[in-house]
């Protein structure tokens, strides 16, 4: 017999596998982003489970509605040509593959047996709140590397904006606030003209 | 009711919380789709009498049972898919429009305790959901399968990402403020009078989130998502009968939510606005879900009032305003609060002590 | 947790280096283009602001800050120093170079330093996490710049490939990082060293994570085989971006290999010492053998970074302080050249004639003798020949490697650069010997005709007397 706790869990890490799988075998790429962000988003209920609410709710938050929504919006105004990316793909599979295993060997013989220390964590106390726990470690501890990702993040944004902004000279635009202040006199001369004499 | 009772107890447990948890959810998405039928009612009376008209008057008696009648008709027409539309994800959109909107109710406190989930990050889940409802749009406008609709969802893609971020950091004031993320403690740090709400402090974060909340919701003047002007319905041109009314449903749920969020984080909540006046002990009776609905039905009004009185914007006027006044104003806002409660500014921001 | 304004007091350059960065940010945004050169004075005066600062702050010992994530040592102090000192002349270099092309804007500066900044921070990381940090402001500000002058297809395809191969060498050094903290459990380099050496062996797992930290520090430097980049990108980039890149941003990988693999994973030293032996082999065999068949002479002198990488390296592989001092040494050294290198490179171009072909340096010498002896000196210094601070430099390394009597590889490393003497006397020999070309030698500011002067001629001198800089990194490295 399940606890209600260990359906949820088996539920969300089925869906999370199968869409992740879906992923990458969809042939639309609209719809490897959608598989995309439902792993996301199954992942972040996971999380939740785990009593981890702040990342799981920041996951949803930061990927699912922001950084997803960005890239669904260029996936969807890039027309993907599929069939011609797919050329490759079959005759790179067994090279990729062979490649994958050998990896994963290598990672198994090293990986496996007891190198990683870590005890597991031991279960938080009654009340305890990790988002809370989180900006504690955040701003004492942690405020330097904080800090330089700040940094860092101010440099994208300057680089962003150095590689992409253009004034284009020559373009027309309209200000309203121009148009508005225009005057007749400053627009329109009125010549005085003597009459013609009628010969 | 002895073999109720013993026919539940022989439930097992992970059937029971599931049955529990459905019925709290039918407790607050019934009276919320009723809402829902007679804020569509309201804005048609409004704005008719705002525009010297009457508005709806034929079914029922002053036309009550419109949104009933409106009901039945979207029920009863076809759900056209165009051609060449994904199918699958055409029929999907209006479900992701929905739930979100939906899911966003869970936290939020009707009166005291009166809550389905007491989580401690609520106001960060409020915003996850409400960021989510962009979903449905794009889907749909890509699914359509038509020029219009891509053009609308693309629209409202930069608009609610733009208009996020000033949302997001409307609420950090909010949380310094209160210093906490539940919904419930936000209230409460609001007790005391309407003196004590966070409307007063935090006026400019008050405005800049009521703002974003209706651009968030594409309603007028950010409706340049449907901009029917130019093109036709936006990311629903396709849509009809049911799959169309779900949208429809969507965006009023957000309305009503916006509305609620807006009285639990600026304007104290369930809390009587007599509080700490002579008039408080008279009013006692009124439970204080009847105030948050109160408060609600204001910003709601607002809402119908914005969309009478204001022309469309512009979509680069819309972008400009995004992100060029109010995110500034946020972090202005936020950096002056900041000192506030580091300099210990009791009167109304306690969250720092 | 206690914390008092005090303990910021050996952020103190970092601090104020981040400030004026924003501040040039700030104004350059509302400078007219006639006014542009406040940008620049300004981050050159936060740079002088920042040494002095820097000068007075660094004293004996190390300092700690942030429990140990900030070091400010003597090693720290010397490579900072040298970092501001570089990005210094570097800026005067590119002035007139960036206004000729109607480039001359804030983001250049701006970009140069956060950097700076994050050289700084690199070179002071106590944790992994700092270190990691430091590398990817260092990075993303050198990525941004490379792709700048966004209207030439050359800078952009270098920016690209810069920024993709950069990004894999971050992943693969993260990738390592993590391994390392899963195995230790924590993120402080030091700490990380005492676990490691309470644990006597060395795992397999921290070997794995240890092979991909040595390859991300290869690709970071230009290592073979991880060294595809830097030929593109010394090529393709804005010369003056180049002059940048190709100098200080050594002294950041030099202080980044010293962090990760001398004080981080020091029990691992004799297996990563092997690791290191491999691309010194290689570095100094395809850099050497590649230059050779260059014509443009800015590609060239991205295969020569290539061999000067593998010396660099040569004085870990010898693992000795001595040869940690040689490495230091010879990373000053060839910062220096580089700056010099480039710095005529780039005197000697104007708008139209960017002076990067090898042919384009035919009879230097009847038309600039000044600029021709000057760029003799550099090449002889490059090439390692005596009397130049390029060859004391080389004979440091040599000295220690053979010292932990590895002959076979200083005999290798000496054939080597006799060969690699071959491509920098051609350069010689068409300065000298060739007919000249038709192309004035465009005039120069007087603080660019100073500094050049004094930076080729500082090559000399430090060949001659080069006691007092080795004495300080003896000093650093102890």
């Amino acid at each position: 017999m399940i606890t209600f706790n260990q359906f949820v869990f088996y539920l969300f890490s089925a869906i999370m596998v199968i869409s992740a799988l879906r992923m990458i075998t969809v042939r639309n790429p609209v719809h490897a982003v959608l598989h995309l962000v439902l792993t996301f988003f199954t992942a972040a209920v996971l999380w939740v489970q785990l009593g981890a609410e702040f990342l799981g709710i920041v996951l949803v938050l930061v990927y699912v509605g922001a950084v997803m929504v960005l890239f669904l919006f260029v996936v969807m105004m890039l027309d993907i040509n599929i069939a011609r990316m797919r050329e490759g793909f079959v005759r790179f599979l067994p090279v990729g593959l062979v490649v994958a295993l050998i990896m994963l060997g290598e990672m198994l013989v090293v990986l496996t047996g007891r190198v990683f220390r870590l005890a597991p964590p031991p279960m938080p106390p009654a009340g305890y709140s990790n988002t809370e726990a989180l900006a504690g470690v955040l701003y004492t501890g942690y405020v330097y590397p904080f800090e330089i990702a700040a940094f860092v993040l101010l440099v994208a944004i300057i680089a962003a904006i150095a590689l992409t902004l253009r004034r284009r000279p020559g373009t027309l635009h309209q200000d309203p606030a121009e148009q508005i202040r225009v005057r007749a006199r400053d627009r329109l001369r009125i010549v005085k003209m003597d009459a013609e004499k009628r010969s | 009711m002895d073999g109720f009772v013993s026919l539940w107890n022989m439930l097992p447990e992970g059937l029971q919380t599931l049955i529990w948890i459905l019925v709290k959810i039918v407790v607050i998405v019934l009276p919320l789709i009723l809402a829902v039928a007679y804020l569509t009612y309201a804005e048609r009376k409004i704005i008719g009498y705002m525009q010297i008209r009457i508005g709806p008057n034929r079914v029922g008696p002053r036309g009550w049972l419109q949104p009933i009648a409106d009901t039945v008709k979207a029920m009863f027409k076809e759900v056209v898919v165009p051609t060449h539309a994904n199918r699958y994800l055409f029929l999907t959109a209006p479900l992701l429009a929905f739930a979100p909107a939906l899911a966003a109710w869970a936290v939020v406190p009707f009166d005291e305790g009166l809550v389905l989930a007491d989580i401690n990050a609520g106001l960060l889940y409020i915003l996850a959901m409400t960021s989510l409802g962009v979903y449905g749009v794009l889907i749909a406008g890509w699914a359509s399968n038509s020029k219009y609709a891509l053009l609308g969802s693309m629209r409202v893609a930069a608009q609610i990402v733009a208009y996020e971020i000033a949302m997001g950091f409307a609420l950090v004031g909010v949380l310094m403020a209160a210093g906490s993320l539940n919904l419930s403690e936000i209230v409460h740090a609001q007790s005391g009078g309407p003196g004590q709400w966070f409307a007063w402090p935090l006026i400019g974060l008050f405005a800049v989130y009521f703002i974003s909340g209706v651009a968030e919701t594409n309603r007028a003047p950010f409706d340049v998502a449907e901009g029917e002007s130019e093109i036709v319905a936006g990311f629903h041109v396709e849509y009809s009968g049911m799959a169309f009314a779900i949208f429809f449903l969507a965006e009023y749920a957000n309305m009503i939510l916006i509305s609620v969020l807006t009285s639990i984080m600026f304007l104290g909540g369930w809390l009587s606005p007599f509080e700490g006046t002579l008039l408080e002990s008279w009013f006692a009776w009124v439970p204080g879900i009847v105030w948050l609905g109160l408060k609600t039905a204001f910003f709601l009004l607002l809402y119908l009032w914005f969309r009478a009185t204001f022309p469309r914007y512009r979509y680069d006027q819309i972008m400009r305003l995004g992100w060029k006044v109010l995110i500034p104003v946020t972090i202005v806002w936020i950096f002056g609060e900041g000192i506030a409660i580091a300099l210990g500014w009791q009167p109304w921001l306690s969250g720092g002590a | 947790m206690s914390f008092s304004l005090s303990s910021l007091i050996p952020l103190l350059p970092e601090i104020l280096l981040a400030a004026m960065a924003c501040l040039v940010l700030v104004v350059d945004a509302f400078l007219s283009d006639e006014r542009r050169a406040w940008s620049w004075f300004l981050s050159q005066a936060s740079l002088v602001v920042a040494l002095i600062v820097l000068w007075r702050v660094a004293g004996e010992g190390s300092l700690l800050a942030f429990d140990g994530q900030f070091v400010l040592d003597r090693l720290a102090g010397l490579l900072k120093a040298g970092v501001l000192v570089l990005a210094l002349v570097a800026f005067s270099y590119s002035r007139p170079w960036l206004q000729e092309r109607g480039v001359f804007r804030g983001e250049y500066f701006v970009l140069g330093l956060f950097a700076v900044l994050g050289m700084m921070i690199l070179i002071s990381a106590g944790s992994l996490l700092v270190l990691y940090l430091g590398l990817e402001l260092m990075s993303l500000s050198l990525y941004a710049m490379v792709a700048f002058m966004r209207n030439d297809g050359r800078a952009s395809e270098a920016a690209m490939k810069y920024f993709v191969l950069g990004a894999i060498a971050s992943g693969m050094l993260l990738y390592g990082m993590s391994i390392l903290y899963g195995v230790t459990g924590s993120l402080d380099l030091m700490e990380i060293n005492r676990i490691l050496l309470r644990a006597g062996q060395v795992d397999t797992a921290v070997l794995f994570a240890m092979a991909f930290i040595i390859a991300a520090i290869a690709f970071k430097l230009g290592a073979v085989p991880f060294h595809m980049w830097i030929p593109d990108v010394y090529q393709g980039s804005p010369t003056a971006v180049t002059l940048f890149i190709g100098s200080a941003p050594k002294l950041a990988a030099f202080a980044m290999v010293v962090r990760l693999l001398v004080e981080g994973l020091d029990t691992a030293q004799h297996q990563w010492r092997d690791m290191l032996m491999v691309l010194v082999v290689l570095s100094l065999l395809v850099g050497n053998l590649a230059a050779i068949a260059q014509t443009n002479i800015k590609r060239m002198l991205g295969y020569s970074t290539v061999s000067h990488i593998g010396f660099l390296l040569l004085g870990f592989v010898a693992g000795t302080g001595a040869g940690l001092a040689a490495s230091l040494f010879y990373t000053l050294i060839y910062a220096i050249m580089a700056l010099a290198a480039f710095g005529l490179i780039m005197a000697l171009s104007r708008k139209g004639f960017e002076s990067e072909e090898l042919a384009d340096f035919r009879g230097l010498n009847d038309r600039s003798p000044w600029l021709a002896g000057l760029m003799l000196l550099v090449m002889f210094s490059m090439a390692g020949v005596p009397l130049t601070a390029g060859f004391y430099a080389k004979l440091v390394v040599i000295e220690a490697i053979v010292e932990v009597d590895l002959v076979w590889l200083a005999v290798f490393a000496v054939v080597m650069s006799v060969i690699g003497a071959f491509y920098y006397l051609r350069v010689v020999k068409l300065m000298y010997f060739d007919k000249p070309i038709d192309e004035p030698v465009p005039a120069r500011p007087v603080d660019v005709e100073v500094l050049l002067g004094g930076n080729a001629l500082l090559v000399l001198l430090l060949g001659l007397m080069p006691g007092l800089l080795m004495t300080l990194c003896r000093q650093a490295v102890l």
